[in-house]
């Protein structure tokens, strides 16, 4: 689903420059539950970001679902973004004057999806993360758990190939993070191919597949026996 | 480009800060008030002073006789002369372009004695002897019967054509008029027809106090036999008469025997020349009103870019996320600049319709306190209207273009990283 190879990243602040990912090679199969760790500085949101194709690699290959990325105009990015890739946030990033149901339906008004069946389809993932009765709610209404369900809800909504969580818990506590693990688990389950930044250990054991990053390089890569959120709710 | 979605997403997007949205609407709203008001205002001006010019055809110069100033052809300085009957016919004959010449003669006027009377009731009125042209060069709406006709003129037919002014003097309040006589210096003559000025302004009192009765009639009747007072000429539609009347005093001057040069010897007055000064001056007016309103707006529609500059900074994070769910540039730009357009545009209309209300308010205390000097039923026309929108939508698309093109500057993953 993503290969990459050799990937270089450097960002120049004035004279200095920072070089962040220092030749990163690092495949992820169709249906994988990939956590991706490290320090903070480790380059790991980098990498994210450029997985999300909202930055752009200096070197190195890039391809998903067999399309290789480069050279993108911002018009075409926003159309890959669109059908390729679900991004949850560790702060939601939800629109605070939208209600639920309008938050979910967006990625897929962007699509072009008529109004009456993006709200269907919208309603549909609403329902599969549990917050149907939630639909006309606006965020502030709605507690931190909720609003990254809510947020999952909308990552799905465009039935991506790749969702992308930056820290998906990082604001929620133990209980909640675990539930919203869970949810995470069964979309997985169900083949959705994922990958999360963590630096929380309970969460990336929660995964199938552990990357570990330091100052740019992967220094480890291994399997993990997947724990169940369910074990712990 | 406006699907319903489109709608609510900027309907949202202006509620999410209603006091704000309504203090950035009031520059433009108070900007189109200002523009449409001055406009009003100006054309009010206009129709007060234009107004003073009355119905009669702007084309249209009078000329009367004076006293010679060069002696010509053995004849003296100071000699007066008069024009007569046959000078119409050779002014029509020989000069293009005309479209009326109306010779008059006048009985009466201002302050003058009483010279009418009916039974025991008496008045002091204009008489006016005249052509059936002349209903073409000063508008009258005939409100009974009719005006005078070319075989009034040949039969030289004792009949009068009374102004409600006249009326209102001479007859009882319902009484038949037509058919009737009113003794004018002693003479008798049929009421055939009454009037009353068109749209007439100002002294509306002392135009119907007029009198008109048959040219040729009066010749006989009031001993000036064939003798003209002066004429009123008309150029047709496309020529000023400022460009004939040389041609015309020409003319008069061979037949009369006065030298070409003596320019003492015929007086007029040029309606068309006062006219088109008076009307450059308020074109001059309605271009100020014009360019000080467009300033006004302009300051309003600056207000919008501003506000939509920080609306835009706010929103950098929203625009991030939207971007990141797959919003294409062009996506975000449309949106900025149809919210800054959809703000332009209402806040004009209210600002148009308060102008409308505020006019109305205008004419509403005008028609009650009566009429006010050099000032009349301030208007604006649909085509100013019609310009101010246009000017709305223009600039509203101008004050989004900039926060439009601010907003998608950023990279998405910076717009992300900003909270």
């Amino acid at each position: 689903m993503i290969q990459i190879k050799d990937l270089h990243k450097s960002y120049h602040m004035g004279s200095n420059s920072l070089h962040v990912l220092k030749g990163i090679n690092f495949d992820v199969k169709e249906g994988e539950l990939v956590s991706i760790m490290g320090s903070s500085g480790s380059g790991k949101s980098t990498l994210l970001n450029i997985l999300g194709m909202l930055d752009e690699a200096d070197e190195g290959q890039y391809i998903l679902d067999n399309v290789p990325i480069k050279n993108l105009n911002e018009k075409i990015a926003a159309k890959y973004r669109n059908e390729f890739l679900g991004f949850i946030f560790q702060s939601f990033n939800l629109i605070n004057y939208k209600s639920a149901l309008d938050n979910v339906s967006m990625p897929l008004y962007y699509k072009g999806v008529k109004r009456k069946e993006r709200t269907e389809r919208a309603m549909h993932y609403l329902e599969k993360v549990g917050l149907a009765q939630w639909s006309h709610h606006l965020p502030s209404e709605l507690s931190g758990g909720q609003k990254q369900r809510v947020a999952i809800a909308r990552a799905l909504a465009s039935d991506p190939k790749v969702l992308l969580a930056d820290e998906p818990t990082g604001a929620l506590d133990t209980k909640t993070s675990y539930e919203v693990m869970e949810l995470i688990q069964g979309i997985n389950d169900e083949g959705k191919t994922i990958l999360i930044v963590t630096h929380e250990d309970d969460i990336a054991h929660m995964t199938k597949r552990i990357v570990n990053l330091k100052d740019g390089l992967i220094i480890d890569d291994s399997p993990v026996e997947q724990i169940r959120a369910s074990a712990h709710v | 480009m406006f699907s319903r979605d489109r709608w609510e997403e900027i309907l949202e997007a202006l509620n999410a800060n209603k006091f704000r949205t309504f203090l950035t609407a009031f520059g433009v709203f108070w900007g189109i008030t200002i523009l449409v008001l001055l406009l009003a205002m100006t054309n009010g001006l206009k129709n007060g002073v234009m107004s003073d010019f009355g119905d009669f055809a702007t084309n249209s110069m009078f000329m009367w006789t004076q006293s010679t100033s060069k002696p010509y052809k053995g004849l003296p300085k100071g000699r007066s002369f008069s024009y007569k009957i046959d000078d119409v016919a050779a002014i029509k004959a020989q000069i293009p372009n005309l479209k009326y010449v109306s010779p008059r003669n006048q009985l009466g006027g201002f302050n003058g004695a009483n010279n009418v009377t009916r039974g025991t009731k008496t008045g002091a009125f204009e008489i006016y002897g005249d052509y059936p042209e002349y209903i073409n060069q000063q508008p009258l709406d005939i409100l009974q019967g009719r005006f005078i006709s070319y075989s009034d003129i040949n039969a030289k037919r004792k009949i009068c054509v009374i102004g409600t002014g006249v009326v209102n003097g001479l007859y009882d309040k319902g009484e038949e008029i037509l058919g009737t006589y009113v003794k004018v210096n002693g003479v008798n003559f049929l009421v055939v027809g009454t009037f009353k000025m068109s749209n007439s302004q100002g002294d509306e009192e002392q135009d119907a106090s007029t009198i008109y009765i048959p040219f040729t009639t009066f010749g006989q009747a009031f001993n000036r036999g064939e003798n003209v007072g002066w004429m009123a000429v008309t150029a047709v539609d496309g020529v000023t008469i400022t460009s004939l009347k040389q041609q015309v005093f020409n003319l008069m001057k061979s037949r009369h025997k006065v030298d070409p040069t003596d320019d003492r010897a015929i007086g007029h007055f040029d309606l068309s020349e006062q006219f088109e000064r008076v009307s450059g001056l308020f074109s001059i007016l309605s271009f100020v009103g014009y360019f000080v309103g467009a300033l006004v707006l302009m300051s309003g529609i600056i207000g919008i870019s501003n506000i939509m500059l920080i609306v835009v900074k706010e929103r950098t994070k929203e625009i991030g996320v939207r971007r990141a769910l797959g919003a294409s540039p062009w996506a975000i730009k449309s949106q900025i600049l149809q919210e800054s357009l959809i703000l332009t545009i209402l806040s004009g209309m209210v600002g148009i319709s308060f102008a409308a209300f505020v006019i109305w308010v205008m004419n509403t205390i005008l028609d009650n306190v009566g009429p006010v000097d050099n000032f009349a039923n301030p208007s604006v026309s649909m085509q100013v209207i019609f310009t101010a929108l246009i000017i709305l939508i223009v600039s509203g698309v101008l004050a989004g273009l900039i926060p439009a093109n601010s907003a998608t500057k950023m990279k998405p993953v910076d717009a992300l990283r900003i909270d």
